[in-house]
């Protein structure tokens, strides 16, 4: 298997033309916007809750980026479905990265980490808790 | 000129990349080195190498010697009337923040306005509209035309609005390579009292940049890009204004004399030159500087224009790809593209796996890109050390881009 076949293997770009999740949710529980100044790329993350206010319900997002960006997004919105807000706000990152599975380097990597990132940013608002260290002081977004 | 020749003295040339040959066209975002540059640094460093300015021993005569023939040099090269009006900066960048700190900070207040143009790179936008913003200024944009070029026909009514104090534009732009006619937009800002701030980072590697001819009052250029090492450049300013400035960062070095109730500044170029230099960077400087006029600007530029229509005339070849910027003629060596449905990281993604680097992202220029409508695109850009070759490792690369993506 060659490099770019590695990279953008299948269910990458199964993901990337067939985003799960993609759209709007008009009366979110917990939104945020995030960006990528490395390259423009923005996010818009829109969560829903189900009753008892904590399980996630239903994930959206909407935005433009890249491949890698776009499919480690989709990916995630399965990830969370069902579970609790604070597990996902506190998500070790290697959990999404190794359901993404291919080798990232670093500049490739925040493109990767963009939608968990604005994800966690989302849940952190709508609880009120202190966003975690390296998150903190951005009300908006922006990985740097 | 035989590029083939020059690419040999590049020794980043001397390796695969992936197992490809390296078709290196982002020498917009930052150029290689020739041999000449790195050896000569190697050679200061190990025969002459020492503070400079205060040291009375002869390694500190010779450093200083090294760093003021850089500055000679840089002058010659940009034909500035005096060695002392050219300041050595980390690159252009801190070249413009200098002017906007130094000049516009104590030049600036409610009423005025500063003029730039959609096409800046974000150093020559971001420094003016903050110190605008901060002193109470206004901070004003010339939007592009259908051609890409700054309306002027909105001048007018700035003048008409405003007190006109700065107008700072690029002479080259960097994401699209438009190599700009800025005599109209130079006699507009002088007949209102204004000054011309010019940015050439992306000029003065590419074609024979001359202070006097294009009657500015400020030039800023990045080592970096003209084949000298990073973390030097060079801001040349009118000496009358120069010396009427506040210095921009203080310290040792820039002084006439410290006591305790005052200090003094020191006479250019030390008054803006706080701390010890980049020394061996500056003599760097020099040296490729010497390297380029050897070659001979207008013989790069033409180069340039040759591989700018040669690439313009393959990439079409391509489905599904958009072209942005003028005719060949009207650029320096940069075409910036996007193939569509495919995002430029990913494409920039595929390339460089075939051993070809080129730039995806929005090239520090937000507000282009946004009247674009665009996140981002691609941009391959060409030096002197450019071969035909490379475009084809181009092109045959973002045929196999559309073959992932398909």
């Amino acid at each position: 298997m060659n490099e770019f076949d590695q990279m953008y293997r299948e269910v990458i770009l199964d993901h990337y033309k067939n985003p799960r999740g993609h759209g709007v949710l008009e009366h979110a529980d917990a939104e945020a916007e995030g960006q990528n100044p490395l390259c423009g790329d923005e996010v818009s993350i829109y969560v829903a809750f189900r009753e008892d206010g904590e399980t996630i319900d239903e994930v959206k997002f909407s935005g433009r980026g890249c491949a890698i960006s776009q499919a480690a997004t989709s990916m995630l919105t399965e990830m969370v479905q069902g579970r609790k807000a604070g597990e996902v706000a506190t998500l070790d990152k290697d959990e999404l990265l190794e359901e993404i599975g291919i080798p990232l380097t670093p500049v490739r990597l925040k493109c990767a980490m963009l939608g968990l990132t604005t994800l966690k940013v989302a849940l952190h608002k709508a609880k009120g808790t202190p966003l975690p260290e390296g998150l903190a002081g951005f009300d908006e977004l922006e990985l740097s | 000129m035989d590029a083939q020749a020059i690419r040999a003295d590049f020794p980043i040339f001397e390796q695969l990349i992936h197992g490809k040959p390296l078709a290196y066209l982002d020498s917009a975002n930052s150029s290689q080195k020739p041999r000449q540059v790195l050896d000569a640094m190697t050679e200061f460093y190990s025969t002459s190498y020492a503070n400079v300015h205060r040291a009375v021993h002869v390694l500190g005569e010779r450093a200083t010697a090294g760093l003021e023939g850089a500055r000679e040099k840089v002058r010659a090269f940009i034909n500035a009337p005096e060695a002392r009006e050219v300041i050595f900066v980390r690159n252009a960048t801190e070249g413009l923040n200098l002017v906007a700190y130094a000049w516009g900070a104590s030049n600036l207040g409610p009423g005025d306005a500063v003029v730039v143009t959609e096409l800046e790179h974000h150093s020559n936008f971001v420094p003016w509209q903050y110190i605008a913003q901060r002193n109470g200024a206004s901070f004003l944009m010339l939007e592009i035309d259908d051609n890409g070029d700054p309306d002027v026909s909105q001048l007018e009514a700035i003048a008409r609005d405003h007190t006109v104090k700065v107008v700072a534009t690029n002479l080259v732009s960097n994401s699209l390579g438009t190599i700009h006619d800025l005599g109209p937009l130079t006699r507009w800002a002088h007949e209102h009292g204004a000054i011309f701030v010019c940015d050439a980072a992306q000029a003065a590697p590419h074609m024979p940049v001359d202070v006097r001819a294009l009657d500015c009052d400020f030039l800023a250029i990045s080592g970096h890009k003209m084949c000298g090492p990073s973390g030097i450049g060079a801001l040349w300013g009118r000496a009358s204004l120069l010396e009427r400035m506040e210095p921009f960062l203080l310290g040792g070095h820039m002084i006439n004399s410290v006591r305790y109730e005052k200090t003094t500044w020191g006479e250019l170029p030390h008054k803006f030159e706080a701390g010890t230099s980049p020394i061996v960077e500056a003599f760097g400087l020099g040296v490729a500087v010497d390297y380029l006029s050897a070659v001979g600007l207008e013989a790069i530029e033409s180069h340039e224009h040759e591989l700018v229509a040669y690439a313009l005339d393959r990439m079409v070849e391509v489905p599904g790809i958009k072209l942005y910027g003028p005719p060949a003629d009207r650029r320096a060596g940069v075409v910036s593209f996007n193939v569509e449905g495919i995002h430029p990281h990913d494409v920039a993604q595929i390339l460089d796996m075939q051993g070809v680097a080129i730039r995806a992202g929005h090239h520090c220029c937000q507000p282009l890109m946004h009247k674009l409508g665009l996140a981002a695109t691609n941009r391959a850009s060409f030096y002197l050390y450019t071969v035909r070759e490379e475009i084809d490792q181009l092109v045959e690369g973002l045929h196999v881009v559309r073959k992932v993506f398909a």
